[in-house]
């Protein structure tokens, strides 16, 4: 029986590939790799690299520990290489830290915000994890750097800079 | 494949063309020699014999491989049409209007255009949808899958042999929040009918740990995305996953050929999570090469909304395919407010 390797990208390992036009321009297709805009991006940064109207594809190199953040939505998060850890509180006043009608991930400025411990989540590569509505969320890697990306909506933390990370 | 549920509110219906519902649908006894029905829908027949799907319309007719024909009819009808157009090839597919469908012959062909060969028939969806799914039901014989990769199942070739209801009647999988909530869609495991896939083999099962206090139990979730896909038993069908409002994941495992050339009505984002995809673009409307585009493990891209795609994955990938399921969008396509490029830089 054939034996297949699957390829995952990596921060240290990815092979790009790109738009080979005919009569087509390549900056129409929003051409990027989350591995190249990580390597090259803060740590924690969150730069757009999907945007649909208002819904965004983010990506984060992790190294470290991360803001506090917090939506008054659901987020998403999916581990693309290495390991985190999510931390969860449940915000005692959510309204406080982040309007209700608003869009996007909030940094909360506090070291640890005021509410209950919901749980820690162990991510790796290819996990899932729902950052849920009133909640607060960090993520911590101390490990080797990784790369993340959220589910989310454009919002105050959300980074955009096309010219610079995409095929034109 | 990622269509939301129709939700309320739901935009009117548009008729671009002012063409008339069509309302006359039949369903043929079985041929004597062939066994395999026949089908009418307006002014459209349809007949298969061993080898070929045959499509007739007034002024014209088409002949596709019964294989490719198969395929990209389970897709269509497995996608409630999907959002905008299928092209099943260069000549035969069917337009959503949310509510109402055209279905053409040459309407995306620029030689049938030119000639004014063109053929389009305007039906409500759950008629045609009907129609769809006899079709498909009929014309599938014992031991073909449509949605499998090739090397995955058997032949679709020859005179009526069974059928395979249980692979054509699949109901596509639409998380309502997240996979692997309590009460959502439930991860897939070997005990629920979901082995690995053999091209996945080495991808590993492990979970993630998830430590939850007392009382969040529904709110401190995680699961394993890339074992869920491993795990996918059909190809080119993507399923909801996660949801941020209207925003839908919607990750699907390819091989071989995307069945059909999709002519999105709205832009629709790819990230490549594993392998190699190449994606062929061409025009919308005329069918026209205007690209191609290499995606391998990380890369992101996203089709504008006037193009055509298909794509090929011959070592089977993980493709998470991102819509926004709006359903403001169809309104603005109508009202040229949607942007053709996501994205202006």
């Amino acid at each position: 029986m054939t034996q297949y390797t699957t390829e995952f990208g990596a921060l240290a390992n990815y092979r790009k590939g790109g738009v080979m036009p005919i009569t087509d321009e390549p900056r129409r297709f929003v051409f990027s790799n989350i591995f190249e805009v990580a390597a090259k991006s803060r740590p924690w940064e969150r730069v757009v690299v999907g945007k649909n109207f208002e819904y965004t594809i983010e990506v984060s190199r992790t190294e470290g520990t991360s803001p506090w953040y917090t939506a008054a939505h659901d987020e998403f998060v999916l581990c693309m290489d290495g390991a985190v850890e999510v931390h969860l509180i449940k915000l005692d006043d959510p309204d406080a830290h982040v309007d209700p009608e608003s869009e996007g991930a909030h940094v909360i400025d506090a070291t640890m915000p005021e509410g209950r411990k919901m749980g820690r989540i162990r991510l790796r590569r290819g996990h899932m994890a729902m950052l849920p509505v009133g909640a607060a969320y960090r993520l911590v890697n101390d490990a080797a750097p990784g790369v993340v990306i959220y589910q989310s909506i454009l919002g105050p933390v959300s980074v955009e800079k096309w010219a610079e990370i995409c095929q034109h | 494949m990622a269509m939301v549920e129709a939700a309320p509110g739901q935009p009117r219906i548009s008729n671009p063309r002012g063409l008339p519902l069509q309302s006359a649908f039949r369903t043929n006894p079985a041929d004597n020699f062939t066994g395999y029905r026949s089908f009418k829908a307006g002014s459209f027949e349809f007949t298969r014999d061993e080898y070929f799907a045959h499509i007739r319309w007034p002024n014209g007719q088409h002949t596709m491989p019964v294989d490719a024909f198969l395929r990209a009819l389970m897709r269509d009808v497995a996608w409630g049409f999907f959002y905008g157009t299928v092209n099943f090839d260069g000549v035969f597919g069917t337009t959503n209007y949310y509510g109402e469908v055209e279905m053409f012959a040459g309407a995306m062909n620029e030689s049938f255009k030119a000639a004014k060969r063109d053929y389009i028939e305007r039906f409500k969806s759950d008629q045609l949808m009907r129609i769809f799914k006899e079709m498909i039901g009929d014309w599938t014989n014992q031991g073909y899958d449509p949605f499998a990769a090739p090397m995955e199942t058997g032949v679709p070739w020859g005179t009526k042999n069974g059928d395979n209801d249980p692979a054509v009647t699949r109901q596509r999988v639409t998380a309502k929040r997240m996979v692997g909530l309590p009460g959502d869609t439930p991860r897939r495991t070997d005990a629920n009918g979901f082995p690995v896939n053999r091209m996945f083999a080495d991808v590993p099962q492990d979970e993630p740990e998830v430590e939850v206090e007392p009382g969040f139990e529904h709110e401190v979730s995680a699961f394993n995305l890339f074992a869920y896909l491993s795990r996918s038993d059909v190809t080119w069908n993507p399923s909801v996953c996660s949801v941020v409002r209207e925003s839908l994941f919607c990750p699907t495992s390819e091989e071989f050929i995307l069945p059909v050339e999709h002519g999105n009505d709205r832009c629709e984002w790819f990230l490549q999570l594993s392998d190699e995809l190449i994606w062929k673009i061409r025009d919308g409307s005329t069918g026209r090469d205007t690209a191609t585009i290499v995606c391998r493990a990380g890369d992101i891209c996203c089709m504008p909304s006037d193009i055509r795609h298909t794509g090929y994955s011959t070592k089977r990938s993980m493709l998470l395919v991102w819509e926004n399921g709006s359903p403001r969008i169809p309104d603005l396509i109508r009202e040229g407010k949607a942007p053709t490029v996501a994205v202006q830089f």
